[in-house]
């Protein structure tokens, strides 16, 4: 690898602060769901940088299971996004925050 | 000299779509920068020799989580555009901006530093390079050492889809409109 690994450490938290500024900033619930991608690739971009200056495989692995954990988050999460949104069709995130219909 | 265009090019379609994502009136066009995101991001696992996470990367989050979100959008109508000229929260851009750079910054100074000074030992056991590809090699590891975690991402897996099936499910006594659709997505996206 040519490319020094500072270099993907600095992109990775780059696009981690660009996600938890969306996070902070967007109302949109499913906006919002996809800043948290966001935030989950640039980690994911450090296990994997990691796991190259290590020379170890594991931070791959855990990889792996992030990307399981994420495609069970979304489900759920867009599962609870439906139940709201079709009860109030324009709802923000401000509108649920006491989580009560 | 390859490797740095790479990266560079890479680096850019990732930032570009970030700022995309954040900044998109339209839920529509942020499902699309981010697929834009999750495609640099495959390149630079490729270019750091994850050739199987660059394959998973593209199958599981452009091909399916994407497909969902723009799924729900499509399902619900709220592809309105929103309106982001007013704030909802008065100061909460230049605080959340305030927190954008401080963390940058922290976490900069932090990846600079953690280059330097790697804490890891370099593994005997389950080396990236060699003679096994990197797939055999990651595949050993997980049916191996993280066996047990692999089976409770199955059971996981399980619990999501039931969840999905329960919550997106419409109420028992339903006076109005036909949604039975929303079951058949929400199982259909997991199968």
């Amino acid at each position: 690898m040519t490319v020094d690994e500072t270099w993907y450490l600095v992109l990775s938290a780059l696009l981690f602060t660009i996600g938890a500024a969306g996070l902070l900033v967007r109302r949109n619930p499913l906006v919002m769901f996809m800043c948290v991608e966001l935030m989950l690739n640039a980690v994911n971009l450090t296990f994997v940088t990691f796991s190259n200056v290590l020379n170890d495989v594991s931070g791959q692995v855990v990889v792996f299971f992030v990307l399981v954990v994420a495609a069970a988050e979304v489900v759920v999460g867009l599962g609870i996004i439906v139940a709201i949104l079709r009860r109030r069709p324009d709802a923000t995130a401000d509108d649920v925050s006491m989580l009560r219909g | 000299m390859v490797d740095t265009i790479v990266f560079a090019v890479a680096a850019v379609v990732i930032l570009a779509g970030a700022v995309g994502v954040v900044l998109s009136r339209n839920p529509v066009h942020s499902a699309l920068m981010l697929v834009m995101t999750l495609f640099g991001m495959a390149v630079l696992f490729v270019a750091q020799d994850a050739h199987f996470l660059a394959a998973v990367q593209v199958i599981v989050y452009a091909g399916a989580i994407v497909v969902l979100f723009l799924f729900v959008i499509m399902l619900l109508g709220v592809d309105t555009a929103e309106n982001l000229s007013t704030e909802p929260l008065a100061g909460q851009r230049p605080a959340a901006g305030l927190v954008a750079l401080a963390s940058v910054g922290l976490l900069a100074v932090l990846a600079v530093r953690a280059v330097q000074v790697s804490t890891g030992s370099r593994s005997v056991s389950a080396p990236l390079e060699g003679e096994p590809s990197n797939i055999a090699t990651l595949a050993e590891v997980l049916f191996t050492d993280y066996v047990f975690a692999f089976e409770v991402t199955s059971v996981l897996l399980v619990i999501a889809v039931v969840g999905a099936v329960v919550m997106a499910r419409r109420p028992r006594p339903d006076p109005e409109g036909d949604e039975l659709g929303v079951e058949r997505h929400a199982e259909a996206e997991l199968a």
